[in-house]
């Protein structure tokens, strides 16, 4: 499929250059189909796992969810976006207005601008810098200046306490995000995704170390936590903040902060995959000719989506389990146990890696 | 195309499109007003004096122990790209950088800044 992509893309790019003379108008036009084929993968993705987060979570608890619109209900999603898009924007009186209006740029740019990072296939990608990893990483936390700017400017006790809550989250649980990922930048000797899937295509990381294995762990939790989810939903914990940091958005302004959480799910299961279980590489045992050949016969893309869809029905399946944390608890954990624990993993992995490699 | 043209092409977009839904939202949505429609949510009662307020120490607490191990985090990552070239001798240096860190978070352990107060 990658293959056909790029040779489609060339030959738009064939096609436009040769009908239209000025070579900047042939850029101009090029911009804009990248642009909105970025934009339309990522609401379909939203929309996508909305449909799917409450289909999942509706057989958690023994419903069946949305049943009505379409064949198993999935057309409810695309009418709750229409939905939506027309509901009045309440305008508010004693906020701070500009930063209120801000707040969802600043949550989708870091949303939209971390997708951009990311690789779908085989050659399909977007932003591929040589510092990938670390682009993910800084790009990914843009979005909580938004949460704490939304919160803070909405002049609300509600959203000011999941404001906060969310910022003492985030921040803390972002360290073990990033220590985990230095463990795989550690194996792989480089911090470029397209060097680190070249390195993958025979094993992945998460079965070349031991230690991988470890920082995997620690990246699901952080990145769960990272997406104010599940047991760490404290920041929206809607039995005693009504719904955080959002409370006082309305109509299409909430909309986009219920986007860009959906998305951050399917960015942090994407990082995730493509960082430790070999993103679109397929699964290959050295040695196995065959198999790896009917392994090779399918898709990337099909491995890469396939892999993140089974790490956000993980996400999915702890957040519809397990009761709520406290905020002391939920910091306790990562200060106290995941931070060491990620700390120690990093030097026991660079002790791996050099022994191994001597 | 190159990946900072990328960079700018998501930006601009990102901008697009909440620029897009906000306007779409603006032109498409009923619009009607009361006294008390704009006030601050808060359960239904009326609210009480003004949420810019002080909050509690906490929060700045581990805004600061982040900074620290944030900054930490980026100086390690070129480390983390080299040390398999370099070999033992990495291992050496970065050791006792780990080691003030380290002792960093044992000493704010200790004086119970992790605490949640």
């Amino acid at each position: 499929m990658s293959l056909e992509l790029i040779d489609g893309i060339n030959k738009i790019h064939e096609l436009l250059s040769t009908n239209i003379e000025a070579a900047w108008v042939v850029s101009l036009i090029e911009y804009v189909l990248v642009g909105l084929g970025f934009l339309t993968l990522y609401a379909l993705i939203a929309l996508f796992l909305i449909i799917f987060e409450r289909k999942i979570c509706a057989y958690f608890q023994c419903r069946k969810g949305p049943n009505r619109v379409g064949p198993w209900g999935i057309f409810q999603v695309f009418a709750d976006m229409v939905k939506i898009l027309i509901k009045e924007i309440i305008p508010l009186k004693h906020n701070d207005k500009l930063l209120y209006y801000a707040a969802p740029f600043i949550v989708i740019m870091g949303s939209l601008l971390t997708f951009g990072g990311l690789q779908f296939a085989d050659g399909v990608h977007g932003v591929d810098f040589n510092v990938g990893v670390f682009y993910l990483l800084a790009v990914s936390s843009i979005s909580i200046i938004g949460v704490m700017l939304a919160g803070w400017s909405s002049n609300n006790k509600y959203s000011l306490i999941g404001a906060m809550r969310s910022g003492a989250q985030v921040i803390s649980f972002e360290l073990s995000a990033c220590l985990s990922m230095m463990a795989v930048v550690i194996l792989g000797g480089s911090m470029n995704l397209s060097e680190l899937m070249a390195a993958q295509n025979d094993v992945w990381f998460i079965f070349q170390s031991p230690f991988t294995v470890v920082a995997l762990v620690i990246y699901l939790i952080a990145a769960h936590a990272e997406t104010n989810r599940g047991p760490f939903d404290l920041p929206e914990a809607e039995s005693e903040l009504t719904a955080g940091y959002h409370v006082e958005y309305s109509g299409i302004t909430f909309g986009f902060f219920y986007v860009g959480e959906y998305c951050n799910l399917f960015i942090n299961a994407a990082i995730g995959t493509l960082v430790f279980l070999g993103g679109w590489q397929a699964l290959h045992i050295p040695g196995c000719e065959g198999f790896n050949q009917v392994m090779d016969a399918i898709p990337s893309y099909i491995w890469m989506f396939g892999k993140t869809l089974v790490l956000i029905f993980l996400s999915l399946w702890v957040r519809w389990t397990f009761p709520r944390l406290r905020i002391d608890q939920l910091l306790k954990l990562e200060w106290k146990i995941m931070l060491p624990f990620s700390l120690a993993n990093i030097l026991l992995m660079a002790i791996w890696v050099v022994v191994t490699n001597n | 195309m190159s990946s900072y043209e990328i960079f700018v092409i998501v930006f601009i977009m990102a901008l697009v499109m909440v620029l897009g839904g906000s306007v779409i939202g603006l032109l498409r949505s009923p619009k009607s007003t009361n006294d008390q429609k704009g006030e601050q949510y808060e359960s239904g009662i009326p609210t009480r004096g003004t949420s810019w307020m002080q909050f509690k120490v906490g929060y700045y607490l581990i805004a600061i122990l982040f900074l620290m191990f944030d900054v930490e985090a980026v100086l390690l990552f070129p480390w983390a790209v080299i040390v398999k070239g370099m070999g033992v001798e990495g291992l050496y240096a970065v050791s006792f950088f780990l080691v003030v860190l380290i002792l960093g978070l044992a000493y704010a352990w200790r004086k119970g800044a992790l605490e949640w107060k």
